[in-house]
C-alpha cells in the first residue's frame, strides 16, 4: 500500500523527502522552516506574519508583478504563513511544472527583495486581520486560551498587536530573516508524480549552497501557570474551551492519546457529539482534539451554544472526560481505529497531505513512518491503552476559556 | 469511458466513474431540492430535514445511523444548497455495500417527533453560530435583497422564527413532496465495480414507491433589486460589501468564460481584484464569482475591510467591473486563468470525491457527462471573443450594492 519515499540530508543539514505517486497528475511541494512566532521578540509580535506576507512580494530578479505572474502562469497555488515555531511554505500543481515551482520557491524562501515601499500595505492588511478576529468568536476563543495555558514564548500566535504591528520595520523582517532561515532544520518534502534524481539534483543545486545558521532555542517560562478567564462578548452564542495536559508525539502513549481523544469525538457515535449534540440538543459544534509539539501535547475541547445552554454544555462535557475513567468498550475503540485507518489510507490519494504528512514524521520524529508502522500502531489500540493513558494523564484541573454574554461556573 | 448510468423502474437514476488507480471511494445520494423548493411556513425545512435523516429510521435508531457509519470508518457528511441537497459517505472499497444500505436506509427516515424536537435545538444553534459570523450572515441578507421575492433568496437556515414555527407534519409534507426516486441521483465515483454497484443500489432502493421529478416553482430568471442597500450592524468589526448581477445560469455554455472571467477579476492571487485590493492593504478579504442555478446565474463579488476604507473601496470595485465591461482582458490575463483552472482541475480529480462532485453536478444540471479531458478542453475554448459575449449579454457594470456592518451610507 505505501508509496515509494525518499529521504536525503545535504551537508548544509537540509532535509528532503520525495514520496512518489505514479497513478497521479500533479505534485505538491510543502517546506518547514524554523522561523515560527515563538521566535518574535514580544514587542515585535506580528512580525512572523508580515514576512510571509512580505515573501512572495518580490524575490531574486523578480519584481511582485513578474514573481506573482510566474506562479500564475504555471497554476502554483501557494501559500505561505507562519506557526508556533516554524514558517511554512507550500504550494501544488501539475506535475510538469514542479522544477519551476522549486526554483521560484527557492527565490522566495532565500532571496526575498522585502520592498519597503510595500510594508504600509501588509501592515493596514494585518490590522485588519486582527479587527476581523471580533467576527470570527471561534478562533478568537481558542486563541485566548491558547494565551493562557502555554506558557511564553509557546503561547505566541501570528496576529500581533496594534503597536506592534504599527512598529515593525523592513529592517526587523530583513533581521529575523538572517537570525533565524537556515538550512539546518529546515524540511523540503514533495509528494506526487516525481523524478527522484532530477529532483535531489535540482534541490542540491537551489539550495546547497545556502550557508549553515546558528540554532536559536526559546526559553520557555518556568513559573508560568495556566489561567482560566471568562470573556464578557455580547454574542449570540458563548463559546466554551479547555485545556488538559497530554504527551507529545514522541511519547509511547502517544496513539494512546489518539484513540482517547478519537473515543471522545472521532465520529458521529462518539461520546462528545452523542451526549451533547445527539441526546441533548446543546450545540452545532463540540469535539475535542490533540494538539502536539516536540516536547509537549494538549488535549482541547470546544463547543459553542446559546448563553441559557452554556453551562449545561460545560458541564455534560467535562463529565464526559470524567467519565472515561470508568472504562472504555471495546466497540468505541474499533471504530476509532476504523476511522484512523480509513483517513490513512485516503491520505494517499492526496499529493498536498502526502507531503505534509512525511514532512511532519521528519520534523518530530527524525524518520518517515511507513505506511505498515502506523497502521500497526492504530492496530494496537485497545480499551487497556486508552486506559493506561487516562490513568496516566487523568483529567483534572483543565484550564477553561469561555466568551460570551455571562459568566460559567467552573469546578 | 469509465462512466455509466442506470435508472431503476421507480425512476432513481445511479451514475458512476470508476477510477482504477483510487484506493477508495464516494457515494452520494444527491435529491434535486433544496431552499429554493420551500414554500411560506417551510422556510429552513430542507436543511432541518437534512439533519433529521441522521436521526433514524424504521430499522435504525439516531445512535445506530451513528454507530454503523463510524464501524466502517465511514467519512460521512450531507449538506444543504439552494437547489441540491447531498448525503455522502467516502469509504474503503470493502465497506461499499454497507455503506450503500445505510445510505438508501436513511433516505428514507421515520421523522420521529421527539428526535425533531431535539435536532430543532441543534438547528437554532447553527442559526446562532452564523449569527456571530458577520461574512455568512451578511451573504444570506444580501441574497434576500438580491432576489427580492424570487425563491432563490430563501434562506437555507431558515430563521428562529421560521424553525421555531415548524412542524414535524410540515416537514414530513415536504419530504413527499420532494424525496420521490425519480428526483434522485445516486453517484459513485472511485475504486468500485459499476454492475455490482448497480445491483446493491437497485436491492436497496429498488422497493421504493415509484415517483416522478415534482415541478420547481418560478424557474425563471429572477428580477434583481437594483440600486444600493445598507444593512446597518453595530458591534461588527469590519465593513462587509457585496456586489451582485446576473450571469449565465447553469445550463448555459458560455458559464466557462464566466468562471474564466471571475477568476481573472477575483482569483487570490495576481487578479485585478488583488492587485486593487488585497496588493495595497486595504481590505481584509475580497473575491468574484459566479453563482450558478437552474434558470438564474449571478456574477459576483465581495470585499470586507475595515469601515473607513469601504467606501473608497467599493469605488474600486466599481472602476475594475467598468474597465472589464468597457476594455475586455487581456490575452496574457486569459492564459493565466486558463492555466490556473487546469491545474486546480487535475488536482480535484485525483480524489474520489472530487470526481463524485463533478460528475453528479454536470448530469443532475445538464445531462452531461465530461470526463477531466473534456472539462479541461472546455475551458481552453475560452477566448477574448467568447468573453466579450459573455459581457454583452451580461454587463457587470451597474451591479446590486449590499453592505452590511457599522456603516449607515455607502
Amino acid at each position: 500500500m505505501s508509496n515509494t519515499v525518499h529521504t536525503h540530508t545535504f551537508p548544509n543539514g537540509l532535509t528532503l523527502l520525495a514520496e512518489s505517486m505514479d497513478f497521479v497528475r500533479s505534485a505538491a511541494v510543502y517546506f518547514l522552516i524554523p522561523a515560527g512566532c515563538a521566535h518574535e521578540a514580544p514587542e515585535d509580535a506580528g512580525l512572523a506574519s508580515a514576512l510571509a506576507e512580505m515573501l512572495p512580494r518580490g524575490a531574486g530578479d523578480r519584481d511582485t508583478e513578474a514573481l506573482m505572474l510566474a506562479f500564475d502562469s504555471l497554476g502554483i497555488d501557494h501559500n505561505e504563513g507562519p506557526g508556533l515555531l516554524n514558517m511554512f511554505a507550500s504550494g501544488s500543481t501539475v506535475a510538469k511544472n514542479l522544477p519551476q515551482a522549486l526554483d521560484l520557491f527557492a527565490d522566495v524562501l532565500l532571496r526575498p527583495q522585502l520592498p519597503k515601499d510595500d510594508l504600509p500595505a501588509v501592515q493596514s492588511q494585518l490590522l485588519q486581520d486582527l479587527q476581523s478576529l471580533d467576527d470570527s468568536p471561534q478562533e478568537q476563543v481558542m486563541l485566548e486560551l491558547q494565551r493562557r495555558y502555554y506558557p511564553s514564548p509557546l503561547n505566541a500566535d501570528r496576529y500581533g498587536t496594534e503597536e506592534t504591528l504599527k512598529s515593525l520595520t523592513v529592517k526587523k523582517l530583513r533581521a529575523f530573516h538572517q537570525r533565524l532561515f537556515r538550512p539546518n532544520g529546515t524540511i523540503i518534502s514533495v509528494a506526487g508524480r516525481i523524478d527522484w534524481p532530477k529532483l535531489k539534483d535540482q534541490v542540491e543545486r537551489l539550495f546547497g549552497g545556502w550557508p549553515v545558521g546558528e540554532k536559536h532555542g526559546l526559553t520557555i517560562d518556568p513559573a508560568h501557570k495556566p489561567q482560566s478567564v471568562h470573556l464578557t462578548k455580547d454574542k449570540q452564542q458563548t463559546q466554551i474551551t479547555f485545556a488538559f495536559p497530554s504527551v507529545s508525539v514522541t511519547d509511547p502513549l502517544y496513539f494512546a492519546a489518539k484513540g482517547t481523544v478519537g473515543v471522545l469525538s472521532s465520529g458521529m457515535s462518539s461520546r462528545l457529539f452523542t451526549e451533547v449534540r445527539e441526546k441533548r440538543g446543546l450545540c452545532y459544534s463540540v469535539y475535542a482534539s490533540h494538539e502536539a509539539m516536540k516536547d509537549r501535547g494538549t488535549i482541547v475541547g470546544y463547543s459553542g451554544t446559546r448563553p441559557e445552554r452554556a453551562q449545561e454544555t460545560l458541564d455534560v462535557m467535562l463529565a464526559e472526560f470524567n467519565k472515561l475513567r470508568d472504562g472504555v468498550q471495546q466497540d468505541e475503540i474499533d471504530r476509532t481505529k476504523a476511522g484512523l485507518k480509513t483517513s490513512l489510507i485516503m491520505q494517499q490519494e492526496s499529493t498536498s497531505a502526502r507531503a505534509g504528512a512525511i514532512a511532519r514524521d521528519w520534523y518530530y520524529l527524525g524518520r518517515v513512518r511507513s505506511f505498515d508502522e502506523i497502521q500497526h500502531e492504530i492496530d494496537s489500540l485497545s480499551p487497556r491503552s486508552v486506559m493506561d493513558y487516562v490513568d496516566a494523564f487523568p483529567f483534572r484541573d483543565p484550564t477553561i476559556v469561555t466568551l460570551g454574554p455571562a459568566e460559567l461556573k467552573r469546578p | 469511458m469509465p462512466f455509466h448510468t442506470h435508472r431503476l423502474p421507480n425512476g432513481l437514476e445511479i451514475i458512476g466513474e470508476t477510477l482504477p488507480t483510487s484506493r477508495s471511494v464516494g457515494v452520494g445520494f444527491y435529491v434535486r431540492t433544496g431552499s429554493r423548493d420551500e414554500v411560506g411556513p417551510e422556510s429552513g425545512v430542507s436543511h432541518f430535514l437534512e439533519h433529521m435523516l441522521f436521526k433514524g429510521t424504521p430499522n435504525r435508531s439516531a445512535l445506530d445511523v451513528n454507530l454503523h457509519f463510524d464501524r466502517i470508518g465511514a467519512k460521512s457528511n450531507a449538506y444543504t444548497e439552494y437547489e441540491t441537497t447531498v448525503y455522502y459517505t467516502a469509504v474503503l472499497p470493502e465497506y461499499l455495500p454497507t455503506s450503500v444500505d445505510i445510505l438508501a436506509d436513511i433516505l428514507r427516515p421515520s421523522l420521529r417527533q421527539e428526535d425533531f424536537d431535539t435536532e430543532k435545538q441543534v438547528i437554532l444553534e447553527e442559526i446562532g453560530m452564523y449569527a456571530d459570523m458577520p461574512p455568512f450572515d451578511a451573504s444570506d441578507k444580501a441574497r434576500k435583497i438580491y432576489f427580492a421575492n424570487h425563491p432563490l433568496g430563501n434562506s437555507i437556515l431558515g430563521s428562529v422564527e421560521s424553525i421555531t414555527a415548524l412542524t414535524r407534519d410540515q416537514m414530513q409534507t415536504y419530504f413527499d413532496r420532494r424525496y420521490a426516486a425519480g428526483n434522485l441521483v445516486v453517484a459513485a465515483a472511485g475504486a468500485f465495480d459499476w454492475a455490482n454497484f448497480v445491483e446493491l443500489v437497485t436491492a436497496k432502493c429498488g422497493p421504493w414507491t415509484a415517483g416522478g421529478q415534482p415541478p420547481r416553482t418560478q424557474l425563471t430568471p429572477a428580477k434583481p433589486t437594483s440600486g444600493s442597500h445598507v444593512i446597518v450592524k453595530e458591534g461588527v468589526s469590519q465593513e462587509h460589501v457585496m456586489v451582485m448581477a446576473p450571469g449565465p445560469a447553469v445550463e448555459d455554455p458560455i458559464r466557462y468564460s464566466a468562471d474564466v472571467l471571475s477568476t481573472i477579476i477575483g482569483d487570490d492571487t495576481g487578479s485585478r481584484f488583488y492587485w486593487e485590493l488585497t496588493h495595497p492593504g486595504t481590505v481584509e478579504a475580497s473575491g468574484y464569482g459566479i453563482d450558478t442555478n437552474q434558470a438564474n446565474g449571478t456574477l459576483g463579488g465581495y470585499f470586507s475591510s475595515d469601515p473607513d476604507n469601504a467606501k473608497e473601496n467599493l469605488a474600486t470595485v466599481h472602476k475594475i467591473l467598468r474597465d472589464v465591461q468597457k476594455n475586455g482582458v487581456t490575452a496574457e490575463e486569459l492564459a493565466v486563468a486558463k492555466s490556473k483552472i487546469a491545474s486546480r482541475l487535475v488536482r480535484r480529480s485525483e480524489r474520489p470525491m472530487g470526481r463524485m462532485g463533478a460528475i453528479a453536478s454536470a448530469w443532475i444540471n445538464n445531462r452531461e457527462f465530461d470526463d477531466i479531458d473534456t472539462e479541461l478542453n472546455r475551458y481552453e475554448a475560452v477566448t477574448p471573443a467568447s468573453i466579450r459575449d459573455l459581457l454583452t449579454r451580461f454587463p457587470i457594470d451597474a451591479p446590486t450594492v449590499v453592505a452590511y456592518g457599522p456603516l449607515s451610507s455607502i
